[in-house]
């Protein structure tokens, strides 16, 4: 038995991008099914995170300025128009999530609409895509896409994990907001963003861009991932108590995680917060009322006590990389897919630098409402055609040879090796990304020719694959870009140099790197 | 990682089963049954969404601590977001303060830094 479902548009992940381009696709009268890995309002970063959002009122002068400043962060690799239209989507739609978002007083009387708690935008996001129509299918996660007979996507299979049935849901356009790779680094609410999309996209051959710009970190007590709003006035000490010198975050970038992770590499590092700013400790549990949980629960108090802390990889997620666009609308290379959010390549808004902070979650809302409503679209007009399907997926579903069991557990700890590893993700340079890719390489082959699973096992594989194919495309994507730049950091070409490339990366047995000049430099 | 669903305060809802982002609990016969722990993102989704402030989530993300007293940590996640009073506006009202004060955090260490560098 397995269940058969038909709709107009298929959204493939139940985050902030998938909540905003669910809507849209329903306001444009499309029936729209949503399947989600976890729950729709509790899975992905969203969820754990608290998204500001650029947001800058519509007066030219004012918009012109962000989007020059945000020109300069992005170091030649930003399109102004894109920036352009998520400031505008942004600004005209957040404050429409007021019926089911409690938005707080900005202090002078009128609303904060900017900043919002994870927890509650999720939920309002989904209460709203329920209202507008939208079908939510919880713990459906995706498996592989398929394609026609007309070569366009028409849809995806997947395992109902409560259910404990297989699934397969027909499209007339397909979107994918997987969100991120994390590279199960335990980042803060990013176990199920195991980089599942861009896998099932490069299947259906769509290159990646800006794969290069990572990693970035985020500092939190070695026990657990929390949000890092405590920490920015954080001082550093080793386990005898010895001041560690770490130049501080916001100016030093890069030299201030290689010094956090260098000192880690030695012993222990401990923060102390106490130099936090006074006014954060009485309301820093209306905030974020998960920040305070870990330390309670051991009977530490973070603003006075030295903990132990550790450094977590953020992967793709406040890097730049993702799926390649081919235009305004979202679409990938691959006629009837879609890909928004942090599935997609946030090359166009944060270039070389991290969107993290205000960029990405514009992004979020308005490559979602872009998609959505062109996915309508596009469905409305082919409705009826039905052509016959086969599925692309191939890694862990059809092998090359006999199957064999996959160790899974060491492929894991190969992959943080190579992505989080202190002792060299400070200071790469071109043998350093050699010796990384080769041993990837060798757990890919491994992977293709062996590995096979079915129904959950199948989904849990598969994530195994896409977190080995991320490692790939990220380790070739840095090693082709022969430069530094924004969070591109090398130690033997330690400068930027022009002209202003854009990188593509494709492929997943055989991995292929194109540059191109960027044309907005 | 979650570490226990108290029995004398679920109703058996199952509202965490349906919740949880990672799939880790199973309908049980009395409560839900922790079936998966190993999945656990420690997330705290599963006690923000119960009604009953039946469940405990311990803190380290790594490795279970099934030791720990609960009680007093019961519910103290979902006050703190203030979904005890679903009806009460200004939940959120603190929440513009975030940006201005992981500046204000930036700037002390850079303070504090600069004046070290001069000392030395
Ligand atoms: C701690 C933190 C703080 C941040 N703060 C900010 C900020 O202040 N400002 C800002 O602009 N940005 C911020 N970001 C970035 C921002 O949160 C993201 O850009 C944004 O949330 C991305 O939304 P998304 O919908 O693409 O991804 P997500 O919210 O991660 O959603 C992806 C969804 O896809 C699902 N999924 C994955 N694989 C499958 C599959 N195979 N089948 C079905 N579903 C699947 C997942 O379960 C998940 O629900 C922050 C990120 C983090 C981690
Ligand atoms: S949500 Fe709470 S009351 Fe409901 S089943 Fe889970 S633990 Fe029990
Ligand atoms: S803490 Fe999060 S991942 Fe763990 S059981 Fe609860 S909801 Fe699931």
């Amino acid at each position: 038995m397995s269940i058969h479902l038909e709709t107009d548009v298929l959204i493939i992940g139940g985050g902030m991008a998938a909540g905003w381009a669910a809507i849209a696709a329903a306001q444009a009268g499309a029936r729209v099914v949503v399947a989600d890995k976890g729950y729709m309002g509790t899975s992905g970063v969203t969820a754990m995170g608290g998204p500001n959002h650029w947001w800058v009122a519509p007066d030219p002068a004012r918009r012109e300025e962000a989007i020059a400043r945000q020109s300069g962060k992005a170091q030649g690799l930003g399109d102004p128009e894109w920036m352009a239209r998520i400031l505008d989507l942004t600004w005209r739609y957040l404050p429409s999530l007021a019926p089911h978002y409690p938005f707080g007083s900005d202090g002078a009387g009128g609303t904060y609409y900017s900043g919002v708690r994870g927890s509650e935008y999720m939920r309002a996001l989904r209460l709203a895509a329920l209202n507008a129509g939208v079908t939510v299918l919880d713990h459906h996660p995706a498996i592989e896409l398929l394609r026609d007979d007309e070569g366009r996507i028409a849809g995806a299979r997947g395992h109902a994990l409560r259910a404990r049935l297989d699934w397969e849901i027909r499209s007339h356009a397909t979107i994918l907001a997987t969100g991120g790779n994390a590279f199960r680094s335990g980042l803060i609410g990013s176990h199920t963003n195991t980089g599942d999309g861009q896998l099932m996209a490069a299947e259906a051959g769509v290159a990646l861009s800006g794969m290069e710009f990572g990693p970035s970190w985020s500092i939190s007590p070695a026990w657990a991932s929390t949000r890092t709003l405590p920490y920015t006035g954080a001082v550093y000490y080793d386990a005898d108590g010895r001041e560690l010198d770490i130049p501080p975050s916001r100016a030093a970038g890069h030299a201030h995680n290689r010094a956090l992770g260098h000192a880690m590499l030695a012993g222990p590092v401990l923060a102390d917060l106490s130099h936090a700013p006074k006014a954060l400790r009485p309301i820093l549990r209306q905030i974020q009322p998960f920040t305070p949980a870990p330390f309670e629960r051991r009977g530490i108090d973070l603003f006075r006590d030295r903990f132990p802390v550790k450094l977590f990889g953020e992967g793709t997620i406040r890097g730049t990389g993702g799926l390649d666009l081919t235009d305004a609308e979202c679409r990938t290379s691959a006629p009837g897919l879609f890909a928004i959010g942090d599935a997609a390549t946030r090359e166009l808004v944060a270039g070389a630098n991290s969107g993290g902070g205000a960029v990405n979650s514009a992004w979020a809302l308005s490559s979602g409402r872009i998609a959505g409503t062109a996915a309508a679209r596009e469905s409305l007009a082919r409705k009826g055609a039905s052509a016959p399907v086969h599925g692309l997926g191939r890694i862990a579903i059809a092998p090359h040879h006999a199957e064999r069991t996959i160790d899974v557990t060491a492929i894991h700890r190969a992959v943080d090796h190579e992505i989080h590893g202190y002792a060299h993700v400070f200071t790469r340079d071109e043998a350093s990304y050699a010796a990384s890719g080769e041993r990837l390489e060798a757990i890919w082959s491994e992977l293709s020719a062996h590995g096979r699973a079915r129904g959950p096992a199948l989904v849990s594989l598969r994530e195994t694959a896409a977190l080995v194919a991320g490692a790939r495309w990220t380790i070739a994507a840095a090693r082709g870009r022969k430069e530094s730049r924004g969070l591109h950091q090398r130690a033997d070409y330690p400068e930027a140099t022009g002209p202003t490339q854009r990188q593509r990366v494709s492929g997943l047995d055989t991995i292929c790197i194109h540059s191109q000049q960027a044309e907005f430099a | 990682m979650i570490a226990q669903i108290l029995a004398d305060k679920c109703n058996n809802c199952a509202q965490c089963v349906s919740v949880c982002p990672t799939f880790v609990l199973d309908d049980g016969p009395q409560v839900p049954v922790i079936a998966r722990l190993d999945a656990c993102q420690t997330c705290y989704m599963c006690e923000l969404y119960c009604d009953r402030q039946a469940i405990y989530v311990a803190p380290d993300q790594f490795a279970p601590e099934p030791g720990a007293d609960p009680l007093p940590h019961l519910g103290v996640i979902w006050r703190d977001h203030g979904w005890d009073r679903p009806g009460e506006a200004g939940h959120l009202d603190e929440y513009r303060k975030l940006g201005p004060l992981l500046g204000e955090g930036a700037e002390i260490a850079a303070r504090r830094y600069q004046a070290q560098r001069r000392g030395v």
